[in-house]
């Protein structure tokens, strides 16, 4: 019973195909996966745009949206229909082909990501043994669409976003990497199936994640941070600030491609947390091992939403950071503390079994995170702002 | 240590999170067509003729002076006079306004119009939700929408109309003070004219 629910969807996929001849079959399942790629996310989509402009009300002592629908539920439905009714102007001087094909490809890259994710026992897409340097390749892509958007617009606004937005989104490429090397290290595989296969073991009924070993902890807060600086959320947010650039890259897409880059900005959020559940919260592995019972699939989703939830939380906390403080917490910060990791992921390696590597990696990460916490707060440049110009 | 800042901000919105689900206080929000804050006496929007008495067209106070026509700034006051007279709140006879239209998308709610008016006839009302899906009809206000009884008007800014009320009584008062003076002293003179012709008639 429990193994039927938990394959639920594998089983109706074959089902479905068992009605068509030999031959279509192939093609028929690789459409209906990605039919149902294409349905869920923008679903989960439309759910975190709601929970997240409740959640932000409630954080800010309003009550947000609640007029369409009960509880203002329909609330994203009100926006799709808004957006797609809009009049899709393109500037006199943009480049209109660029103009036209940035927000088509981030959501088709973005949409790519998801190819290699497992979602649930035997459920993904493309059992790809590179699987997480796919998913990078497709991450880096973004980028490229990002730049294509803010290039062509032909607006300063535009430009500035996009500027910012590239160097944001490279510079915490690499400490996003390197914290995800750490799990490559630890399970020998780039394949994201064989990762959550390691870590879906249990000992005394807890999981074997690796988040509950030092440097997969380590990895873990960095991974979320660069995720975070990756998709363009708040506190990260300089590429799209509001207060300053309009919206940033997309200040000219009005429209259907407006909604095409709040659809690929939400699809990427949902999708980096699916490769951060992977990497490091056990896929769709139950986190206790009574728990397994419950699909394989739920828990894989429940881990995305709660870290979408995570997401809300900081975005309705922190202020945005400048420019420079960015630039210095990824370089000075972020990537040395990525690079010792993969330093203690050795250790660790080669210190064998046994409660030492435990003391000795969790006594070096934390103690090169109080010291480098030390001379970076101690430095003048993560201290508060002195108006050189502006006095 | 690093992060410690971080932690404290999210403590706070995690509290004022679940805060704003228990404590009533903490949601100031007030949902507006359903409730609605009490208008304060002193809030004024665009303006509306006064009427005294049952129907409106004979209560109006309005004499088509044309005053507030001139010195509307915007110019969205249109007056036309009337051929004939009717009596005003004092029993005067006065003209009045055949028609009275403001356009309300071109008022500026000024308030000149109400400072200049000698008749106390148009007042600045509080009504705010004049918002409509028609732009040119739907916003140019004829005498009867604009036309509102005494009461209305005692209603939305009382301190203003008891004011108001009590210097028109002060003048009907004088009116009929100086009326009742001119039938007496009509009546004296009558009196006194009368007389006369005996007196002349004396010393024949």
């Amino acid at each position: 019973m429990t193994n039927t629910l938990d394959q639920i969807f594998v089983l109706l996929k074959h089902w479905i195909i068992g009605f068509l001849p030999v031959w279509l079959q192939p093609i028929v399942a690789a459409l209906l996966s990605v039919v149902a790629i294409l349905a869920v996310f923008p679903g989960l989509f439309a759910i975190s745009v709601l929970l997240e402009r409740k959640g932000l009300g409630r954080m800010q002592n309003r009550i947000g949206p609640n007029r369409v629908g009960p509880l203002g539920v329909l609330q994203p439905v009100a926006d799709g229909i808004k957006a797609l009714i809009k009049e899709d102007v393109i500037p006199y001087s943009a480049d209109h082909v660029v103009h036209f094909l940035a927000p088509v490809m981030l959501v088709v890259v973005v949409f790519m990501g998801y190819a290699v994710l497992p979602m649930g026992r035997n459920m993904t897409f493309v059992p790809m043994d590179a699987g997480l340097l796919f998913y990078f390749a497709m991450g880096a892509s973004a980028e490229l669409t990002v730049f294509m958007a803010g290039w062509s617009s032909r607006n300063k606004y535009s430009l500035l976003g996009a500027m910012r937005a590239v160097a944001q989104m490279i510079s915490y490429e690499v400490p996003l990497l390197m914290s995800s090397v750490v799990i490559v290290m630890m399970t020998g595989s780039l394949s994201l199936d064989k990762i959550v296969e390691v870590q879906n073991q249990y000992t005394w009924g807890l999981p074997h994640w690796f988040v509950f070993t030092p440097m997969g902890f380590a990895a873990f807060v960095m991974f979320a941070i660069a995720a975070t600086a990756e998709t363009n959320r708040s506190p990260f947010d300089l590429p799209e600030g509001e207060s300053e650039l309009v919206a940033g890259y997309f200040t000219e897409y009005s429209g259907f491609k407006f909604a095409e880059f709040f659809l690929g900005e939400y699809v990427a959020m949902l999708s980096i947390s699916g490769l951060g559940a992977t990497l490091f919260l056990g896929g769709w592995s139950a986190p206790l091992a009574i728990l397994n019972v419950v699909p394989s699939w739920f828990w894989f989703f429940a881990k995305i939403m709660t870290w979408i939830c995570f997401y809300i939380w900081m975005r309705g906390t922190f202020p945005r950071l400048r420019q420079d403080q960015l630039m210095n917490f990824a370089w000075k910060f972020v990537l040395p503390m990525t690079l010792l990791n993969l330093l203690v992921a050795g250790l660790w390696r080669f210190m064998g079994e046994g409660f030492l590597r435990w003391v000795v990696c969790s006594a070096i990460l934390l103690s090169a995170y109080i010291i480098g916490g030390r001379i970076g707060m101690r430095s003048k440049k993560f201290g508060p702002r002195s108006y050189r110009y502006a006095e | 240590m690093l992060g410690e800042g971080l932690l404290k901000g999210l403590a706070e919105t995690a509290r004022n999170f679940a805060g704003s689900f228990v404590s009533k206080e903490r949601l100031t929000t007030v949902q507006y067509p359903e409730e609605r804050h009490p208008l304060p006496e002193a809030s004024r929007n665009f303006p509306f003729l006064v009427y005294d008495g049952a129907d409106w067209e004979a209560g109006l106070r309005c004499v088509a002076c044309q005053i507030c026509e001139k010195e509307c700034p915007p110019k969205c006051i249109y007056i036309e006079k009337s051929k004939d007279k009717k009596p005003d709140y004092a029993g005067k006879l006065q003209i009045y306004p055949t028609q009275f239209d403001i356009d309300i998308s071109v008022c500026m709610s000024c308030q000149i119009c109400v400072e200049v008016c000698p008749f106390e006839a148009i007042k600045m009302d509080n009504e705010f939700e004049l918002a409509t899906d028609d732009r040119f009809g739907g916003l140019l206000q004829d005498r009867k929408q604009l036309a509102k009884p005494n009461e209305y008007y005692h209603k939305i800014h009382p301190t203003e109309a008891a004011e108001v009320d009590a210097r028109l009584a002060e003048e009907k008062a004088k009116v009929e003070e100086k009326a009742r003076a001119a039938a007496v002293a009509a009546a004296a003179k009558a009196a006194a004219a009368a007389p006369k012709p005996a007196e002349g008639a004396q010393p024949q």
